[in-house]
């Protein structure tokens, strides 16, 4: 009891680091998720090449990798300099935008050409097609994927702690350490971590019930 | 006024040359009902009309304006020519009174109220004014394409484009949105409509075009076509379907 009660400010601390990070790289990752799946199905070819080679590269290495690179590799060329969480946070962010992008390609793409045939003939613009006929219909599809892969970013931001950002797990490597009772720490740390995600998933159904497809 | 004019177009998919050498002129009110058997290509040449096919070949002049010219807005050209397709295809996240204004709302400069008080009247003339705030999946086929009609009236278009509007339908739903067509037709809107029934062709239509293989075989007021067909293809084609 003694550990809980002395680690679990820390732990609290920890969390909102975690969270603080979560939020603007889940948001930013969603807006880079929506960019290069527009950029994948955009009919030109060149924009289209970039987008995959964008996804498959980051799919195709380790996030610590990625990780890496953002934080040191792009200090070490010293044209400029990025504090720790920010790389932690672009790293999570662009990570995440390459699931989303595949995600919200193929949610676009199942949504039937009738939809967009009928925009368009009443004169909307491919724009206003894909702002108000596809991607409100898409995003209904894809909330269940999107949901994961926020969870899935979620856990992955405790590998920040690698570049010393102290969040949760940081915290609780600290603490372990603090006080000798690496096995409560721990597992309170995953119960922190469970509690979250389960919340966020709680989130993500309210919501698809709202918007479920009629 | 001719409404539309359409010279040598062609069409081809890939190598598949679907229409191969169509032109006509349709009049300010006229209806003309496009028959011919499946893959002739007479919804192609529907979707040509307001160019949601790229076109291959020829050109099409919508009130002058030719469609085939990249540098004309067709976007704009598109507001003047409401469609109803096969599939219905309203928007199912919108409630049917914003499947009406959608459209409007987003590019025309009137107010709301005035939009949404046209909507409804739309509604009324559909018959369907009591489902304004239900959503398009609770509602039967025939009603589906009754909204989807209201729809493309909204925009205000001075040519209505049918594609097939009756062919996805269960029989007892037919007559309902041939009412709407017919009542259109009277009030003096320019409409072609791709169809399977001789009897609308017939009792509606100023003219029937009979398109196989990639030309128009045959166009005549219905009388004439139905009762005196002049070519082969079209007497074969009217000896199956009549």
């Amino acid at each position: 009891m003694d550990t809980i009660r002395n680690a679990f400010p820390y732990l609290m601390e920890g969390l909102q680091v975690t969270l603080y990070i979560f939020v603007i790289a889940i948001i930013l990752g969603f807006l880079i998720g929506l960019l290069v799946a527009l950029l994948r199905l955009a009919p030109i070819k060149i924009l289209n090449w970039i987008a995959k080679i964008f996804v498959d590269a980051i799919r195709g290495t380790p996030f610590i990798v990625q990780l890496f690179f953002i934080y040191f590799g792009l200090n070490s060329l010293q044209i400029f300099s990025m504090d720790n969480t920010t790389a932690g946070i672009v790293t999570v962010a662009i990570n995440a935008g390459a699931y989303f992008s595949e995600i919200i390609r193929a949610g676009i793409q199942s949504i039937d050409k009738g939809q967009t045939e009928a925009a368009r003939s009443l004169g909307l613009n491919a724009t206003q097609n894909m702002r108000f006929i596809v991607l409100p219909q898409a995003f209904r599809r894809m909330l269940p994927t999107i949901t994961n892969q926020a969870i899935i970013s979620l856990k992955d931001t405790s590998l920040l702690s690698v570049i010393g950002i102290a969040d949760l797990t940081q915290e609780g490597r600290i603490q372990a350490s603090a006080t000798f009772d690496a096995f409560n720490v721990y597992l309170i740390v995953g119960v922190i971590y469970f509690v979250v995600i389960y919340l966020l998933s709680l989130l993500a159904s309210f919501v698809e019930r709202k918007f479920v497809l009629r | 006024m001719t409404m539309i004019r359409v010279e040598n177009l062609k069409k081809s998919f890939g190598k598949l040359e679907v229409l191969k050498d169509i032109s006509t002129v349709i009049e300010e009110k006229e209806v003309v009902c496009v028959i011919g058997p499946s893959g002739s290509g007479k919804s192609t040449f529907l979707r040509c009309l307001n160019r949601l096919e790229d076109i291959t070949g020829g050109h099409v002049y919508i009130e002058g304006v030719d469609i085939t010219e990249p540098k004309n807005d067709i976007n704009k050209i598109r507001q003047d020519v409401g469609m109803v397709f096969q599939q219905f295809n309203l928007f199912p996240h919108k409630s049917v009174l914003e499947n009406v204004t959608l459209a409007p709302m987003k590019l025309k400069k009137n107010d709301k109220k005035a939009i949404t008080e046209k909507a409804y009247e739309l509604l009324d003339k559909v018959g369907l004014r009591e489902k304004a705030n239900v959503y398009p999946g609770q509602l039967s086929g025939g009603q589906k394409q009754r909204v989807a009609i209201a729809r493309a009236l909204a925009m205000d278009p001075k040519i209505m484009l049918f594609d097939e509007p009756t062919s996805a339908l269960d029989p007892e739903m037919v007559g309902d949105v041939l009412d709407v067509m017919k009542q259109l037709a009277v009030e003096g809107m320019t409409m072609v409509v791709v169809t399977h029934e001789m009897g609308f062709a017939r009792e509606v239509g100023d003219r029937v075009m009979f398109i196989d293989g990639g030309y128009i075989v045959e166009e005549n007021v219905p009388s004439e076509l139905f009762g005196n067909p002049q070519h082969e293809r079209t007497k074969s084609f009217l000896s199956k379907v009549l």
